[in-house]
């Protein structure tokens, strides 16, 4: 049974930036981060002060460990003026920045602030594969990593049930690559804006290039079934796969809802926030759903009156192409086992019923895991005002839209849904 | 039995000992493996020790081949590969846990719902010794 919930206050989203995601060697967190902030600045309609902005909420995985330097929250709120101001860091692994949100909102909720900066940032990709891995790892559950489990070898666990349990099979699982490489093109801060056939392209280009033999493939699949192109990483789980190693941060600016329309004509109302805990693999009683996810939707949902049928497109932790099927039939998108047949019939296609991860998704548009939570509903921002472009969803009156974040092994899950009124 | 706290620093020793041990609350009967020292089904925290046959199904698997450092340390890479998995002992409690004695390169043929039994992998010396919960096929 849902319960009921509502806030103090209504809380709007009425600017927000991102930076291009992406491996940097020339950027580090905080220009990243100032990238993020300067795009939310022009994006407010009617401009505003920055002076006015009352505190910081910003989500960070493991700058710890990947930057070996902690303690992010003032740095970032000195870098964009904030400092005296109160900054707090929110860690939830991959779905901190999702956690900050929530935090923002809450703030504004209770009445103590009535404008917050909420946002997000990581820093990967200057350690090793091995080390991000390792990084990655720490948020597992302790006897998952004790044991040799790292996060795509996690997730390849949870295909190999939802297959059996299923009938479902890597197939299928290329399936949902194919479709948000096929998105990933039109996001002009994509890491990867390439479609399977360009990324077939690009490989029969550097061949002739190089001199070496070149390859050829009748087809996406029998690309992604080349284990020269596509190498196992944690089977079932290969390269195309798995999200990349990625740099990146965006931010929103949220107001009390009755001050929107000062800042914009064109505001978003937070109408959902739900957040969920999971006990990790061993503990789940069935490893083909996610707990935390289906309590994140129950809150979720609980709080806006809105069902899975009225969610019209949806940003969906595709971390891993299991991941994003599991998530789709947990958010009530689609009936349990029925996702990936979903898939494959095109249904969360941009100009299906049910769009899913129209900027590429965690796969294209990069993970940089601290920036990804916000990184989505900057998305769901994109869209509903109309703004994104040539991914545009083709759907006429788009109101409601969703973003799912996902931390850890399945520890920590949000669900998110703004309306534009 | 002798009593050690209901902790995850005792299910490592036990593993050291070549035990596989959970506890169950006295109250409700509930049985957790890795052992917890609350109850979560009735809040209850009288516990005891309960010996696992380490007898079950394997109910998930990976073949693992970007391996993070210290598997890597025990010789295990992007050519040697090697398998974890989920298994789902009696009484329905599951573990996670190395799989030992599969082909990690051919992960097509390991099946889920395989019968599996304990196994103790230990590597290193003296203090240094670690032991890993593991299952080979029965």
């Amino acid at each position: 049974m849902q319960k009921k919930r509502k806030l103090g206050r209504g809380v709007a989203v009425v600017g927000a930036g991102m930076s291009k995601f992406g491996m940097f060697r020339d950027k580090d967190s905080k220009d990243l981060f100032a990238e993020a902030f300067g795009e939310m600045l022009t994006s407010v309609d009617k401009g505003f002060d920055p002076n006015d902005i009352e505190a910081l909420y910003l989500g960070n995985f493991s700058n710890d460990f990947f930057m070996h330097q902690s303690h992010w929250g003032p740095i970032i709120s000195d870098l964009i003026g904030l400092a005296p101001k109160p900054a707090t860091r929110t860690e939830g692994a991959c779905a901190s920045s999702a956690l900050a949100l929530r935090e923002g909102v809450f703030a504004i909720a209770s009445g103590f602030y009535d404008i917050v900066l909420v946002g997000g940032v990581e820093e990967m990709s200057k350690r090793s594969t091995e080390e991000v891995a390792e990084g990655l790892a720490l948020a597992t559950v302790p006897y998952e990593g004790r044991v040799g489990f790292t996060f795509p070898g996690v997730f390849g666990a949870l295909a190999t049930a939802y297959f059996a349990k299923y009938g479902a099979s890597r197939e299928h699982l290329m399936n949902v690559t194919i479709k948000s490489h096929s998105n990933a093109p039109l996001n002009p801060k994509a890491q990867f804006p390439y479609s399977i056939e360009d990324m077939m392209t690009m490989k029969i280009e550097g061949a002739k290039k190089k001199g070496k033999p070149v390859p050829h493939w009748d087809d996406e699949k029998a690309f992604l079934r080349d284990p020269s192109a596509n190498p196992v990483v944690a089977w079932p789980m290969h390269l195309y796969d798995c999200c990349p190693i990625s740099d990146g941060a965006a931010c929103m600016l949220l107001v009390g809802e009755e001050l929107a329309r000062n800042f914009t004509d064109n505001p978003l109302y937070v109408v959902g926030i739900g957040q969920g805990s999971g006990k990790g693999l061993h503990a789940a009683a069935d490893l083909t759903t996610m707990e935390a996810t289906k309590n994140a939707a129950d809150e979720a949902y609980g709080m806006s009156g809105l069902k899975p049928e009225d969610i019209q497109f949806s940003e969906v932790h595709d971390c891993f192409s299991i991941a994003e099927l599991i998530h789709i039939e947990d958010l009530g998108f689609f009936k349990p086992g029925q996702g990936y047949k979903a898939v494959e019939e095109g249904l969360t296609r941009r100009d299906g019923p049910m769009p899913i991860n129209t900027s590429g998704g965690l796969k294209c548009k990069g993970h940089p895991v601290g920036a990804t939570g916000i990184g989505q509903l900057f998305e769901v921002w994109k869209q509903l005002r109309g703004e994104a472009g040539e991914r545009q969803v083709p759907k006429k009156d788009l109101r409601i839209g969703a973003a799912h974040n996902l931390g850890g092994t399945g520890g920590t899950c949000t669900f998110t849904i703004f309306e534009r009124r | 039995m002798e009593e050690r706290p209901f902790s995850d620093i005792s299910y490592e020793q036990y593993l050291k000992e070549e035990k596989l041990m959970g506890s169950r609350c006295r109250k409700c009967g509930a049985l957790f493996v890795p052992p917890r020292s609350i109850c979560i089904k009735c809040f209850g925290s009288e516990m005891e020790w309960v010996e696992m046959k380490g007898e079950g199904q394997l109910h998930a698997f990976t073949c693992i081949t970007v391996a993070p450092p210290f598997m890597m340390a025990q010789g295990y890479d992007r050519k040697h590969p090697y398998c974890s998995g989920v298994v789902e002992l009696e009484g329905g409690v599951k573990v996670d846990a190395r799989i030992d004695g599969v082909d990690a390169t051919k992960p097509e043929d390991i099946k889920i719902g395989m019968p599996v039994k304990v196994k103790f992998l230990h590597w290193g010396e003296g203090e240094n010794r670690e032991t890993y919960l593991a299952f080979e096929p029965a």
